[in-house]
């Protein structure tokens, strides 16, 4: 069976099942880092294109370069600012390294959102430990975003991030600008400080002994390199968090994110729909699995 | 619908095939093609094998002449139904390029053939009750949501389903012990049964939907008498009785959790290609990958699906490497997922015992003995 048909035959209006992208347009790129970059887009004007930027702290979208290829991304902007699509990247492969390379004006391809949510709602109440690593501070930062915009329903807001080095440092701005609010811990390790670093160098874990917060009122959010998830959500529970309170991101190949490509499985999991957000009760023994 | 029992004989085969042709099916069946048996377009009965018998064990399938005037003893054909209803390969994103933007053209309709104006209404004759076992399971991936993909949802819709009930069974066939046949359960429009102890074949059927009935009812079969009914049935039952392979399946899930770091692996990864023939004549296994493609001036281009095999290193990349990147591992998710997870996923196994996957694998590894061999039950999968 041949595949491509360059010129339609019949005049059907075009899909929009949840297998299309729908053109968005760029509306601005911003370097985060040396190898890392935050994209804004329009909503798709396409019709259900506003649906695209409803999201919820944690989901994802599939972002789609014409020509080039599709990858899931986690959308890393504001909940509450449906006019805009937030996404920061960090270029390692042809489809990423295109996609930072767009100009504004350009358009890219979105599909979703899709996948579970941050454990916003069950967190009311108690105090919230974010976890993160690397890029994993990007699913997150819609998490933070939603605390600081409905700061009395938390308690306290923690907040570790470890980067490999200094210039690999997210958001760093927001970083200081958060730990300066009342009742928020805003605490930054790297893996490789050099001569001019002056803070913290170690492991995320290495931070666990600064955190002021209640363990039994916590909830952890994990987002990171897997090694990295895997021994702090060890720690965290050594350290008397309820495994139903801690919660992870993760990530595996995907084509589709609707459950028919069969890339994410992990065991009896389907990444793109039963997570990417799981919780430590049901994920924790897959994690310890090697090659699952 | 089962009290309604009818006797078709030849003459009623030919009408059934042309009605379904008259109503605006593109009738497919079973035929021999080379060495082997396969689907193609079917316009009258002779096209069917006939006293065609096949003889598989691991690493191997032949056609064999039989004595009888049987046309359904050559058990599962290496293709299955999925070649039509999830088709190998599919575009499902057409667009053109617009000075830095893009935008999407419309495509045909969702099931459509390329160029073509509507989803094919297929009518299937002849499918083995495993391969209607793999119809139901294929549903559950693709229909039961959060998502419906569209493109097999349409196929699938308008497909008309004979199924026949094996009263032969290979060597391979494991299908009692998976519950999956050799007698169709549900699903079906017409189930038919075929009778060889008469020359030409009679067969007994049976209704499973309203648009079954009219079909009986419209090539005017006379009922069936109780005797041919039983006798039809026992043959059925027999083709049951002589299955030696079995998977003791309800254990998977608990079987594979604690055999995850079984030496098994290893030694059968030490035989295992890598080659993805197992998850290819599957009639299950649906994953796909997606490739792109552009006109050479840019101007247009899209994405398409392509059956894709979790035996593949690529599967699993993720910047950085790929998650299962031993073959152990991934002949581990293979049969864990055909055995175990799927049950957890989609509340069935993933398997239907039609033993494709031991026949067309060049180095002959058998799902049931390596199953065995993990659950500790037995010297093998054939083991009494
Ligand atoms: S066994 Fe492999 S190829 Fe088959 S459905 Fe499962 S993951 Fe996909
Ligand atoms: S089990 Fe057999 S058919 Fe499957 S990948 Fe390995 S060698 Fe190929």
């Amino acid at each position: 069976m041949t595949t491509h048909q360059s010129t339609p035959v019949s005049p059907v209006p075009a899909s929009s099942g949840p297998m299309t992208p729908l053109p968005a347009r760029l509306i601005s790129v911003e370097k985060e880092t040396h190898d890392t970059y935050t994209l804004t887009l329009e909503p798709p004007s396409a019709p259900g294109g506003e649906l695209a930027s409803r999201f919820r702290p944690g989901q994802f979208s599939m972002l789609y370069d014409y020509g080039v290829g599709e990858l899931p991304i986690s959308i890393s902007g504001d909940p509450e600012r449906p006019e805009q699509l937030v996404y920061t990247i960090r270029s390692v492969g042809p489809v990423t390294t295109s996609l930072v390379t767009r100009a504004p004006g350009d358009a890219i391809g979105v599909r979703g959102p899709f996948g579970t949510p941050w454990p916003m709602t069950e967190a009311r109440g108690k105090s919230v430990l974010i976890v993160a690593g690397g890029i994993g501070l990007a699913p997150l930062r819609p998490a933070i975003y939603h605390i600081l915009r409905h700061r009395g329903d938390y308690n306290r807001l923690v907040i570790l991030y470890g980067a490999r080095s200094p210039r690999d440092i997210l958001f760093k701005k927001e970083l200081s600008a958060w730990g300066l609010l009342p009742d928020t811990q805003s605490l930054i390790t790297v893996d490789y400080g050099g001569v001019s670093w002056r803070g913290h160098v170690g492991v995320v874990t290495t931070l666990f002994k600064s955190i002021r917060a209640q363990p039994a009122e916590t909830y952890a959010l994990l987002c990171g390199p897997e090694v990295m998830m895997r021994f702090a959500l060890r720690e965290l529970q050594i350290r008397g968090l309820p495994k139903n309170q801690i919660f992870l991101s993760m990530e595996r190949n995907m084509k589709c994110a609707a459950g028919f490509c069969g890339h994410c499985q992990l065991g009896p999991f389907f990444v793109c729909k039963d997570g990417p957000v799981f919780s430590c009760a049901a994920i924790e023994p897959w994690m310890d699995l090697y090659e699952a | 619908m089962r009290d309604k029992a009818w006797r078709l004989g030849p003459e009623h085969f030919g009408r059934l095939i042309s009605v379904l042709a008259e109503q605006g099916y593109e009738v497919l069946g079973p035929q021999v093609d080379g060495p082997a048996v396969r689907w193609g377009p079917l316009t009258g009965p002779d096209e069917l094998p006939q006293g065609i018998g096949a003889e598989t064990s691991p690493g191997h399938y032949r056609l064999k002449q039989r004595s009888g005037p049987e046309r359904f003893a050559w058990g599962p054909s290496p293709d299955s139904l999925k070649r039509w209803l999830h088709v190998p390969e599919e575009c499902f994103v057409h667009a053109a390029q617009d000075n830095g933007a893009f935008h999407i053209l419309p495509g045909e309709q969702p099931g459509a053939p390329p160029g073509g104006a509507a989803p094919p209404k297929f009518a299937f004759i002849g499918m083995r009750p495993c391969d209607l076992a793999a119809l139901v399971r294929l549903d559950a991936v693709f229909l039961k949501g959060p998502y419906v993909e569209e493109h097999y949802s349409a196929r699938r819709r308008e497909a008309f389903l004979v199924v026949v009930n094996c009263t032969a069974s290979l060597d391979t066939c494991f299908c009692a012990s998976m519950e999956c046949g050799p007698g169709a359960r549900t699903g079906y429009d017409v189930a038919l049964t075929e009778h060889t102890a008469e020359e030409p074949a009679a067969y007994l059927a049976e209704a499973g939907s309203a648009r079954g009935v009219a079909l009986i009812e419209a090539i005017t079969a006379p009922r069936a008498e109780p005797g041919f009914i039983a006798e039809c049935r026992e043959a059925c039952k027999q083709a049951a009785a002589v299955q030696r392979r079995r998977v003791d399946w309800r254990t998977a899930p608990a079987v594979m959790l604690r055999s995850f770091e079984h030496p098994r692996w290893e030694q059968t990864a030490r035989r295992c290609l890598a080659c993805g023939n197992c998850t290819l004549t599957c009639p299950t296994c649906f994953c796909v990958n997606t490739i792109e493609h552009t006109a050479i001036d840019g101007s247009t281009g899209g994405r398409s699906r392509v059956w894709d095999s979790c035996f593949t290193q690529n599967f699993t990349y993720i910047h950085g490497g790929s998650v299962r990147t031993s073959v152990k591992s991934r002949y581990r998710q293979w049969l864990g997922h055909k055995l175990a997870w799927w049950q957890q996923q989609f509340g069935t196994a993933g398997c239907t015992g039609c033993g494709r996957c031991i026949a067309w694998c060049p180095a002959g590894i058998d799902i049931s003995e390596e199953f065995a061999a993990l659950a500790g039950t037995a010297q093998g999968g054939t083991g009494a």
